[in-house]
């Protein structure tokens, strides 16, 4: 294996002779400078410069261009290392500002003699207005003098001593931070005793100037002193003993954070964290599936819709129900039925392998969205109309705290937790050493006498079981159940929690919960852009960090494995048999 | 070095405190609370709707229209900057719920626009009436939204689109003045198409016509002689079909290769009212009837609009619910100008229970869409709906008919 | 393959109770089979028997059905080809092709404004031709780009990640056409000539239009120029050593990285093209067109037996058919309203249906075991 020889490393050669600072300024200003063309042409930049940052001071629109100018200074710098003079850091760290910003420059002198709106609808007078601060066309040279100037300062800064740069970048990194939780935070605190200070702090919009300082101020003192791997290293220096005295008031703290959660924050936060907490149940269902026992589900949400319409339909006082009973009785019927089709619908897979199963998993998730919305199926499950009028778990009078969202948090962390106890005993099982055997080997487990048929079916069940709860909950938590709802974004979005959190962890999963489902909802006001950050974090995520936020510790040892031992041409096939 | 940080946030917040306190005291009083503005801060409306996925054109059209209503005012109304906040909805029923909760928690908000997709609507109204705010939407079209029996949730949910019970009995009662009999209907599986057929086929045996056959296609099917020689077998003198461009397009391209339909009559709704349609469907399209609101009825502001979109977005509008958006925000506007009051300092104070009675009390609008009064149970529409027919000049020219043909003036 | 059918298991186990379930297990799997195939038996023989549809209207259902599995089966060319070198499903394949369709899109408003499109049926097809060369090249060149900074750092990593890396394009991609073109929906420039029926002695009983002509006949021919490039030419063969093992075609001194990207390209210049013939055959295109496409394409390289490359282009057309026939002859004999609607029930039905008949696929065969 060792005598293959992989084709020649890519990296860019780093600038060894002396002239080369200029060619590593010239191709990262080329990147940075096509980077603020999609920010400017995908209407990132005008559509934001109508939301501050700080007020009257800088916009949103306007901090994209400035992060990807100063990145074109800072990535000079950085590739430049030390190999190059102070001088000339700063200097290619101008010249790659200018080119970025001539980039934009060079865009609207096109727009001012073509009409690029025919194709492009954001290369409108509104965008050469953001980009010449209000100058119109005439205005062309501003970009490209904001961008060497940037581009210099930030080579500048690159250049000064760590801890002085770590500070200021940090500041600068909370004031953004604080700016797009601006309304997050000054929402609840307006209707408290500290309305007064959210109003010093924060404006309608982004934050005061006093604001913005005082979180650059936090941001500058306050990171450096618990930078995460002086935390980490402090932990690593205490003793065995001393490290479980803290964890049990640290994990109490934590817990008591978790419970009064929705009492801090009000029913928006509540909402999300319910949801939150409704994928975390049901991203622990499919880590039994997937993450145990390796068999790709991408139907998932079948099951989801097989809990939700049949609480809708057990529970519904409207149109469609059938019984009226109380959530508390509907639940494990709906958990058995979704079993039941787990069972159903996985005997069928059981010989089929890897992608194989993966699409036909799809299938079935598309079966069962179809035949919910069907004019075959209407006169019980309502065609496209749904199932209305679905009771809250819990009546309570309409001013009670567990009125609405709060009650079904509850529910759900409920849920959650005595699954993830579940999965977690379920583990260290027989059965779980069993799925794991299956997962690494199928041909190998069964010669070692694992029962694949029982096993596997096992697996889909109690995935689908979990994923009936989650459904279940779903419904009760809006009310309703729609076709609209069965979507296969549901499938997707559960195995990603899963990858992007860790496969086989379970705090990973509660991890991918919040980053790939809470986050999008709190920043559902940037709502056209909501998914093209969505679809850029999966990339990131999976290139900077493949093995998931919170790692197992065998899928961590498995990455490093790879890195390590595996030749790279031959890892692809061999890593994951799934 | 830590404890002096915190005493500087003390300080600051105390300060903060201590200037803000004297406003309170001449705040009027309000049943569902009032909302107070101090001097400098904007006045903060919110529009909810889809903007993301499959149906975002029809949330993107309304939300330009509540821009360009912004815009007509130069973004100020009662002196105040207009804040405008846009949450998507993603046209389902959680979508809305999870947006209309978030802005719900919002305690500057005086008033919202929206949401799109009647699922928007049904799944988040609780939230929003629950707050004490009210919701105009310019864009839903569900029958029970409005309805005298809907629930207590629904108070704070008025809307400037037509109901399509408006519409499906529009085009009942134009079948019926044609003498058409029989009719057959096809939808797509959307609940819009599918309420409105339904809509269209209780009015019409209600009125002494007969239903053929109810029949269903799917997104993205392409041959529909089998469902239309299923029409055919059924021998109906109208096929009614209120669905969107691609899958019309097909139907109606294909009507001529199917034995038994070549006198039928073929009628669409708003949903296909578009020159893409024409594009789509061919030849054939020459004499079909579609039923949409009726744009000559539109106040002459209406060519104004459409300038002022084709300026600010470089597109004719998406879809067709952008003049009710403008109407709606306006309806909003109008009613905030007259609940709203300003004390000495320079605060403004918003009662939300009076807002949502002046909205609620509209008569006599002038809106590019009608003259609009609002009912007790929230339709605000001038549900004008025409019929017009494609003529054999719409057809070589790509464009639409201007002037309804039903009903006769 | 189902456990049952292995003898050795059989002799190993014991207890009474897995062999009863597993005696219970294939009698659920062979009513399935027996369900499923006596619906689409006795469906249609009810359906033919009760005549109501003339010999045209089937006909055109088949016609139809070729046209849309022409479709499918291009940009299931591209999954094949790059699950065949990746072991990867390039789950923004779909996205590319709506990139395509879109290049193809701003071509063809450029050609009609010259009036190429319209002139006579010869400048129509030249223009389509350009139309469908700019929609490759823009989709090569996107799918080259997605390739350089979303797959290719991942080549070691599990498949999973690289899973996940496709879905994060997908998205990327879908909002990235939305920010820069809008949520409109554009229609494709009309092209009369397309309309017109086939004229022609023989053709005449199929009905055809010179649409269909074009779909079909383009879709055929590219797929025969892919097939014999692959088999033919020398980076096709290096993409076939590739495939079959990395690490030796990098011992014969293939470059594999090429390889990797040569595949990439083509497969995305094929949905490209694909983009195109679908605009022309649907007339109007939106951010959102290449999901349903994409996962259609999709099944058809898992139907026709994923890696292989005539085992799509029978998955694309063998879909088509399905969902263009299907309903009606198996489901309306039946008596099931609306039968239209349920096209994807049926089509997902037999594709579970023939993966438990054959799990490989139905051309595909040796990645059953040992690699898939």
């Amino acid at each position: 294996m060792t005598a293959v020889t992989a084709p020649p490393p890519t990296v860019a050669p780093i600038a060894s002779a002396r002239d080369l600072w200029l060619s590593v300024a010239i191709r990262t200003g080329l990147i940075a400078g096509a980077t603020a063309l999609y920010l400017c042409l995908t209407g990132i930049v005008p559509t934001f410069d109508s939301r501050p940052l700080i007020r009257d001071v800088i916009t949103l629109g306007q901090v994209a261009l400035v992060v990807a100018f100063m990145a074109a200074g800072l990535g000079t710098a950085i590739r430049l290392g030390t190999q190059a003079s102070p001088g000339r850091t700063v200097l290619g760290g101008t010249v790659a500002g200018l080119i970025a910003g001539a980039m934009l420059s060079a865009l609207v002198l096109l727009g001012s003699v073509v009409d690029l709106r025919a194709m492009f609808l954001h290369a409108s007078p509104a965008l050469w207005n953001v980009l010449t601060f209000e100058m119109g066309t005439s205005g062309f040279w501003v970009p490209a003098a904001v961008g060497a100037v940037l581009g210099g300062l930030a080579a500048a800064i690159w250049l000064l001593p760590g801890a002085l740069r770590m500070s200021l970048l940090a500041g600068l990194a909370m004031v953004l931070v604080m700016g797009l939780f601006a309304g997050l935070l000054r929402a609840p605190m307006l209707s408290g005793p500290l309305s007064g200070l959210a109003r010093q702090l924060f404006a309608a919009e982004g934050l005061q100037p006093i604001g913005a300082l005082l979180s650059f101020a936090a941001g500058a003192i306050l990171v450096p002193l618990f930078r995460p791997s002086r935390i980490r290293a402090r932990a690593q220096r205490l003793s065995r003993e001393q490290r479980r005295v803290t964890a049990v008031p640290l994990g109490g703290v934590l817990l008591l954070l978790v419970l009064l959660l929705p009492l801090g924050l009000g029913p928006f936060v509540a909402q999300v964290v319910a949801l939150i907490a409704l994928y975390v149940l049901m991203g622990l269902g499919l880590n039994i599936t997937l993450g145990l026992a390796g068999l790709l589900d991408l139907g998932f949400v079948a099951f989801f819709a097989v809990g939700a319409y049949t609480v809708g339909l057990l529970t519904s006082t409207g149109e469609y129900g059938i019984a009226q009973w109380s959530f508390w009785a509907a639940v494990p019927v709906a958990v058995v039925i979704a079993m039941l089709f787990g069972v159903v619908l996985g005997l069928p897979l059981l010989g089929m392998r890897g992608d194989y199963l993966a699409i036909a998993t799809l299938g079935f998730g598309e079966i069962i969205r179809i035949l919910a919305g069907s004019d075959l199926l209407k006169p019980w499950l309502g065609g496209p109309r749904g199932i209305t009028n679905i009771p809250k778990p819990l009546d309570v009078g309409p001013d009670s705290f567990l009125a609405g969202p709060n009650q079904i948090y509850y529910i759900a962390l409920a849920c959650a937790a005595v699954i993830a106890f579940v999965a977690w005993r379920l583990r260290a099982s027989r059965l779980g050493r069993a799925w794991i055997a299956i997962r690494e080997d199928e041909d190998v487990a069964e010669a070692l006498g694992v029962n694949l048929v029982q096993t596997k079916i096992l697996a889909y069940m109690l995935g689908a079981a979990f994923a009936g709860l989650g459904g279940a909950i779903f419904a009760s938590l809006y009310g309703s159940v729609f076709p609209s709802s069965i979507q296969l974004l549901v499938s997707i979005n559960v195995v990603a929690i899963i990858i992007v959190g860790g496969m086989g962890s379970i705090p990973g999963v509660v991890v991918g919960a919040i980053v790939l489902i809470g986050l999008p909802e709190l920043f559902r006001e940037f709502s056209e852009y909501r998914f093209l950050f969505y679809g850029a974090v999966l990339i990131l995520m999976m290139r900077f960090r493949p093995e998931g936020l919170i790692p197992s510790r065998i899928g961590r040892q498995e990455m490093h494995h790879d890195a390590a031992e595996d030749d790279p041409l031959t890892a692809t096939a061999a890593v994951e048999p799934s | 070095m830590k404890l002096r940080k915190l005493g500087i946030i003390g300080a600051a917040g105390a300060l903060a405190i201590s200037a803000t306190v004297p406003a309170v005291a001449q705040a009027p009083e309000d049943p569902l609370g009032v909302i107070s503005i101090p001097a400098g801060e904007p006045l903060h409306i919110a529009f909810w709707g889809v903007l993301s996925g499959a149906d975002s054109s029809l949330g993107t059209d309304s939300m330009r229209g509540v821009e360009i209503a912004v815009d007509d005012r130069g973004g100020k109304l009662l002196d105040l900057d207009i804040q405008l906040t846009s949450e998507d909805g993603g046209c389902t029923p959680e979508g809305g719920a999870n947006a209309a909760q978030k802005l719900a928690a919002d305690t500057t908000i005086v008033g919202l626009v929206g949401s799109t997709c009647s699922d928007e609507t049904v799944g988040g109204i609780a939230a929003i009436t629950a707050a004490g705010l009210t919701t105009i939407s310019p864009a839903n079209t569900r029958p029970t939204l409005t309805a005298p029996d809907r629930g207590p949730e629904y108070a704070g949910y008025l809307r400037t689109a037509h109901s399509d019970a408006f519409q499906g009995l529009a085009v009942a009662q134009w079948a019926v003045d044609q003498g058409i009999t029989k009719a057959a209907t096809i939808h797509d599986g959307s609940a819009y198409a599918e309420a409105l057929q339904q809509v269209f086929a209780d009015s019409f045996v209600e009125l002494g016509g007969e239903i053929t056959v109810q029949e269903a296609v799917s997104k993205g099917q392409t041959d529909m002689k089998s469902v239309l020689t299923t029409i055919a077998a059924t021998g109906p003198e109208l096929i009614y079909l209120p669905v969107f461009v691609a899958e019309g397009g097909f139907i109606v391209a294909q009507t001529s290769e199917v034995a038994g339909l070549e006198n039928v009559t073929l009628a669409g709704s708003d949903g296909i009212f578009s020159a893409d349609f024409l594009n789509a469907a061919g030849p054939n399209v020459e004499g079909m009837y579609l039923s949409s609101p009726d744009f000559t009825a539109f106040q002459s502001g209406y060519a104004d609009f459409l300038a002022k979109h084709q300026e600010k977005y470089g597109q004719a509008p998406l879809s067709v619910f952008h003049a009710h958006a403008y109407d709606a925000t306006n309806i909003l506007f109008a009613a905030l100008e007259q609940v709203a009051t300003t004390d000495a300092d320079g605060t403004t104070y918003i009662p939300k229970g009076a807002l949502r009675d002046a909205i609620y009390a509209t008569t006599d609008f002038q809106g590019l869409t009608g003259v609009l009064s609002c009912s007790p149970s929230g339709d605000c529409g001038a549900p004008v709906i025409g019929v017009y027919q494609i003529s054999a000049e719409n057809v070589a020219n790509n464009s639409l008919p201007t002037a309804p043909v039903w009903p006769v003036r | 393959m189902t456990p049952m059918q292995t003898p050795t298991t059989w002799a190993e186990r014991t207890g009474l109770t897995e062999r009863l379930l597993d005696i219970g297990i294939a009698v659920f799997l062979w009513a399935f089979r027996i369900i499923v195939l006596f619906v689409v038996v006795v469906g249609s023989l009810l359906t033919l028997a009760r005549g109501r549809y003339s010999i045209e209207v089937w006909i055109d259902l088949i016609v139809g059905g070729l046209s849309l599995g022409a479709i499918y089966a291009l940009i299931a060319l591209g999954y094949t080809m790059v699950y065949g070198i990746l072991r990867m499903i390039n789950f923004a394949h779909g996205e590319i092709f709506m990139v395509g369709a879109f290049a193809g899109f701003f071509t063809g408003v450029y050609l009609a404004g010259t009036g190429l499109l319209t002139a006579s049926p010869l400048s129509a097809v030249v223009g389509i031709a350009i139309m469908i060369l700019m929609a490759m090249a823009v989709a090569a060149l996107v799918a080259l780009i997605a390739e350089r900074i979303a797959y290719r750092p991942l080549r070691n990593a599990p498949r999973l990640v690289l899973l996940i890396s496709a879905i994060g394009v997908s998205f990327f991609l879908q909002y990235t056409v939305r920010g820069l073109f809008g949520p409109g929906i554009y229609a494709y420039p009309s092209v009369p000539f397309l309309a017109e029926p086939v004229d022609l002695p023989l053709l005449s009983i199929l009905r055809l239009k010179w649409l269909d002509v074009l779909v079909i006949g383009s879709a055929i021919g590219m797929m025969l120029a892919l097939y014999l490039f692959v088999m033919r030419s020398r980076a096709g063969t290096a993409i076939r050593a590739v495939s079959e093992d990395k690490a030796t075609a990098a011992l014969m001194g293939i470059d594999v990285n090429r390889a990797i990207v040569t595949t990439f390209a083509i497969g995305a210049a094929m949905a490209g093209a694909a983009g195109v013939l679908y605009g022309l055959m649907f007339r109007q295109i939106f951010f959102f067109s290449g999901f349903v496409p994409g996962i259609k394409a999709f099944t058809a390289a898992v139907l026709g037996g994923i890696g292989n490359i005539p085992g799509a282009m029978v998955g694309g057309f063998l879909l088509g058919e399905l969902e263009s026939v299907g309903p009606t002859l198996f489901l309306d004999g039946l008596g099931v309203p609306s039968p239209n609607q349920l096209k994807d029930v049926i089509a997902f039905t037999i594709l579970v249906l023939v993966l438990i008949f054959r799990p490989q696929g139905i051309m595909g065969e040796r990645l059953s075991r040992s690699r898939a």
